[in-house]
């Protein structure tokens, strides 16, 4: 190709890296003491909303209400009567819309000799939902259960949507996760380490930590998570975990990262990732700051599109003034690029979990050991010694 | 500006990502249509921006700094090309948003729900869950599943024309009461395709009418016989549009500055290799491995199959390629092997950071050792759909997937096909061509002789829209500009005790030059051979080996080259590694030195 055209198309063993891309690397997550967070509160299905705009509510407040259908079950009748479909409703006992009892017959045939009679029975208990001509099959609808909608957070409704749900506020402090498994709880915070470097040993879990969202260091293993679940705690927020204790703990592999759904008997948040990590220092001395508050966390997670990180909330019990989880200006400022300072985390090998301060940003591509070309950063560590990596392996720690 | 005949002469196309929406454009330069710039920015359609045109502005911008030629005006697109500013047409691809995620139903699991699932993996959508009569689940567990799920569209079929309809009714009926609302767009009706039995359309009217935006179209199955994917994929794409993309953040603007209807990103991928395939007439194999999914595709004496392995991927699924293959399977392609809890770690690491790359050498031979098996599980999954219809007549059209029940002939001769593409970051951006090369040979373990090539920058669905309305171009484009041939591989077909002849070889050059040689069982062999050169070979294998004329029978070639050259593979088919886990690295060292695999 000439010479004339300028493109972006990489050569072998680059990364393919824009202007709009340059500042290539992960956004942190966010550990913040102070902040405004809003969760939007949906029902799965159209049902009632409990609460008005302004009502302050508890995270065990129910928000909203509404009763799922219930289980379909279908009865092939024609099937069990010997008879065609067009003919099916002359043998029915029970018409859409009437209610019935488990065992009790719903049709029936009329033969000449009595003891030939076969009755149809009712499944389950619940109503008759609709009866097939064409297909002589019968469908019946276990009773609706209703669902109550938490509101998950301490804090004031800031907007219903009505027959939906809401929007529930509270002024926090907010920590995100990098993985987690589990759903929603809320308890109090409990430290249980005396530093971030430290793993939450059995031993370390003791009585008291019951009904806790208790804080590790940098790992908890499978003998933890015995402990844990042994003595009632609620979550458990640590620097990582292996792989092979996790597979022990939900006894599958997870194949892909959507999670909260898990029961194991607590929420696990990790904060750095997989293998033994210290919890980052600012991390780590924000939640041991919170010691003894009430909080809300999830477990869930989703890595791809629309991504959800696990969380730590805890309310400081004020009324904002600036609503929304992220003003503009803290979006803008998370789209805004890398700084010679800025305080960074590495996310993969040889230095993962490591934490240091950006001491400089060549532009141009540089070669890495295995042999790709990639933008990359300098950094330099606790100790004075600089490293280079490249800027797809790092996170901003957020101010 | 339009050419002389209002030919196009400049033309821009995005493909929306899940995570990055890429932009290029395409210009008229000396007769010839060539990609000529590109941009990317971050895809938009998630919050805080909730607007996919941002992300497609910003693409366009880039391109725009880049070329020096104006195509936007504030946040309109110029059209046509006028003086250096402007473009004459704007297509795009998408599959933002987990892409178009279907459900298909049919009667019989082997056929009318065969066809369905077909029908919508050529429409370019990911099959959640095939729904049938005789799937073995009992009707309660199947109306859980349809409510569980959240489709965007259900595709109902079942039933050949004047057949029975009570079985296509009763799944008409799970599906009315298991009352499934679609993912996007809670208050919308779900779209239901009813592809069937026509006479049982009213029936399937009065049951789905009400509760579900329920369209109607020719069966795809009007006798046993015969397949009739078009009408049914026709009506995919429209829904697609009207349903799925029209509620997407920012869509419903988007589509307004387009050229052509917006294709979902594996249907227009599909485009361009049949296309590419018919005018060529090769058998082609290709792939896209992406983060989370991988696509097959294959066009084989003209028949065009894709499936999509939803769950095979190389970041947010590298996790299960991991659980899927077996961790022993990952290990076997180390030379350095690494303890369990360090992979899996390392493995969940990735997944958890999927835009992280590898800096050292073991962690690039990890990702490529994962790659491997990803690659290797979606050819089989593609190789158990890709089977023909026994003794049946077909009728299929472009993007139409198929496969036909146990007893059909496999499609995936090994031997037949001439071409494998690869595209994905992984493939793509290998730090060397000859990784990318060896990964595709040591996955898919091709017969005979078989050239193979990488997708330069993944500009595939942006060639396939274009194709639609511009085959020249996007034909042009794909040849020049979107491939980079690697170059071929002669592999032949058998075993033997190490050290053992395995084929003796002949090659005269196009400069004369001559070079002969013979390679033993579990040897490799890398000889220069650039892009475009062409040469003659000549190899004879010894009696226990095949190299696509029979065993022990000599064939005349005529290879082509690439950026990596001219693989010679001994090392067997199946491939033959190491049984003894201690004795493999020295084995894998041996491969990697032959072909300059890693730096020293």
């Amino acid at each position: 190709m000439s010479s004339e055209f300028r493109t972006r198309n990489p050569e072998p063993g680059t990364r393919n890296i824009g202007v709009s891309m340059a500042h290539s690397y992960t956004p942190g997550l966010r550990v913040t003491p102070r902040t405004v967070v809003r969760k939007r509160r949906i029902l799965p299905i159209p049902g009632q909303v409990l609460v008005r705009e302004g009502q302050a509510v508890t995270a065990g407040t129910v928000i909203a209400q509404t009763d799922l259908p219930g289980k379909v079950h279908t009865v092939n009748v024609v099937n069990l009567l010997g008879i065609v479909p067009e003919e099916i409703r002359r043998y029915m006992l029970k018409r859409e819309g009437d209610m019935v009892q488990a065992a009790e017959p719903i049709a029936e045939n009329r033969p000449f000799i009595k003891w030939l009679k076969t009755r149809v029975p009712a499944p389950i208990t619940g109503t008759v939902e609709s009866v097939s001509e064409v297909t002589g099959q019968v469908f019946l609808r276990e009773p609706p259960k209703p669902l109550a909608l938490s509101a998950y957070l301490d804090g004031h409704v800031v907007e219903t949507f009505p027959g939906q749900g809401a929007s529930v506020e509270t002024v926090c402090s907010l920590v995100q996760g990098i993985f987690g498994v589990g759903g929603e709880a809320v308890g109090t915070i409990a430290v249980a380490v005396a530093g971030p470097e430290e793993v939450l040993t059995p031993e370390r879990i003791v009585e008291s930590h019951r009904g806790t969202i208790l804080i590790g260091g940098s790992l908890i293993g499978r003998d933890g998570f015995a402990r844990a679940k042994h003595v009632g705690v609620c979550a458990i927020v640590v620097g990582g975990i292996h792989d092979l204790d996790l597979k022990e703990l939900l006894g599958r592999d997870l194949g892909v990262a959507i999670t909260g759904t898990e029961q194991v008997g607590f929420t696990l948040i990790i904060t750095e990732g997989f293998g033994r990590i210290a919890m980052a220092r600012k991390t780590f001395d924000l939640l041991a700051s919170k010691a003894g508050r009430r909080a809300s966390c999830s477990g869930a997670t989703q890595i791809r599109a629309g991504v959800i990180r696990p969380e730590v909330i805890i309310p400081l019990g004020e009324r904002s003034a600036v609503s929304g989880q992220r003003s503009e200006k803290e979006v803008s400022k998370a789209g805004g690029g890398l700084k010679v300072g800025d305080q960074i985390r590495i996310i993969r090998e040889p230095h993962f979990g490591r934490i240091c301060r950006v001491s400089d940003l060549p532009a141009d591509l540089r070669l890495l050991p295995t042999g790709s070309k990639a933008r990359v950063l300098e950094a330099e560590l606790d100790d004075g010694e600089r490293i280079i990596v490249p800027r797809a392996n790092v996170e901003l720690l957020e101010a | 500006m339009s050419g002389p005949s209002g030919e196009m002469t400049a033309i821009l196309a995005t493909d929306c990502g899940s995570t990055t929406t890429k932009a290029i454009l395409i210009q008229k330069v000396g007769g010839e249509y060539r990609q000529t710039f590109r941009g990317e920015a971050p895809t938009t359609v998630e919050a805080p921006f909730d607007d996919v045109t941002r992300g497609v502005l910003n693409a366009i911008q880039e391109v725009e700094e880049l070329s020096g030629r104006r195509i936007l005006e504030g946040e309109k697109i110029l059209t046509p090309a006028e003086g250096g500013r402007g473009v004459d047409i704007y297509v795009s691809t998408s599959s933002a948003g987990g892409g178009l995620q279907m459900m298909v139903a049919g009667v019989v699991m082997a056929m009318t729900a065969e066809s369905a699932q077909r029908c919508a993996l050529g429409a370019g959508a990911i099959v959640m869950d095939v729904l049938a009569s005789n799937d073995g689940r009992p009707a309660h567990e199947k109306i859980e599943r349809i409510r569980q799920l959240r489709p965007d569209m259900i595709l109902l079929s079942g039933g050949t024309d004047s057949g029975t309809i009570s079985h296509v009714v009763e799944l008409a009926e799970y599906i009315r009461a298991a009352d499934p609302k679609p993912r996007l767009g809670g208050s919308f009706k779900l779209p239901v395709i009813f592809a069937g039995n026509k006479d049982a359309r009213n029936r399937i009217q009065d049951i789905l009418g009400d509760r579900t935006a329920l369209v109607m179209t020719d069966n795809i199955r009007p006798v046993l016989e015969r397949e009739n994917l078009a009408p049914a994929r026709h009506k995919i794409h429209e829904l697609f549009l009207e349903h799925v993309m029209a509620q997407a953040p920012g869509y419903g603007v988007l589509i307004g500055w387009t050229g052509a209807p917006i294709m979902p990103t594996p249907a227009a991928v599909g485009l361009i290799m049949e296309q590419a395939a018919r005018q060529q007439g090769l058998n082609l194999l290709g792939v896209d491995i992406g983060g989370a999914t991988t696509d097959v595709f294959s066009v084989v004496d003209g028949q065009f199959t894709r499936t999509v392995s939803a769950n095979l991927g190389m970041s947010y699924s590298i996790s299960n390629v991991l659980t899927e293959a077996g961790l022993e399977k990952i290990q076997r392609w180390l030379a350095l092997l690494l303890p369990e809890q360090d992979m899996r770690d390392r493995i969940k690491n990735k997944m958890i950071r999927p835009t992280t790359i590898p800096q050292t050498q073991q962690d690039l031979a990890l990702e490529q050792a994962v790659a491997r098996e990803a690659l290797r599980l979606a050819l089989e999954q593609h190789k158990a759909l890709a089977v023909g219809l026994k003794g049946v007549q077909q009728e299929r059209t472009i993007a139409d997937a198929f496969e036909q029940g146990e007893g059909g002939k496999s499609l995936i001769d090994l031997y037949r096909i001439d071409l494998i593409i690869g595209s994905g970051g992984i493939l793509s951006h290998a730090p060397r061509r000859v990784q990318a090369m060896m990964m595709m040979i040591d996955a898919y373990q091709p017969l005979g002789l078989t050239r193979l090539a990488v997708d330069s920058i993944f500009m595939m669905p942006q060639l396939g829209v274009l194709s639609q309305v511009n085959e020249r171009a996007a034909t042009e484009v794909f040849l020049k500009d979107c491939l980079i041939p690697l170059g071929s591989c002669l592999a032949a077909e058998g075993q033997a005790k190490p050290g053992e002849p395995c084929f003796a070889y002949t090659i005269r050059f196009g400069d004369g030059r001559e070079e002969k040689g013979s390679l033993c069982f579990g040897e490799l062999l890398r000889m220069e051979l650039v892009a475009g050169a062409v040469a003659d070979l000549q190899a004879e294998p010894s009696r226990s080996f095949d190299l696509g004329a029979g065993k022990g029978r000599a064939v005349s070639l005529k290879v082509e080259g690439g950026v990596v050259g001219l693989i010679l593979d001994a090392r067997g088919r199946p491939l033959s590694l190491h049984k003894d886990p201690s004795e493999r690295p020295a084995q894998l060292h041996a491969w990697a030195k032959a072909v300059d695999l890693y730096p020293e």
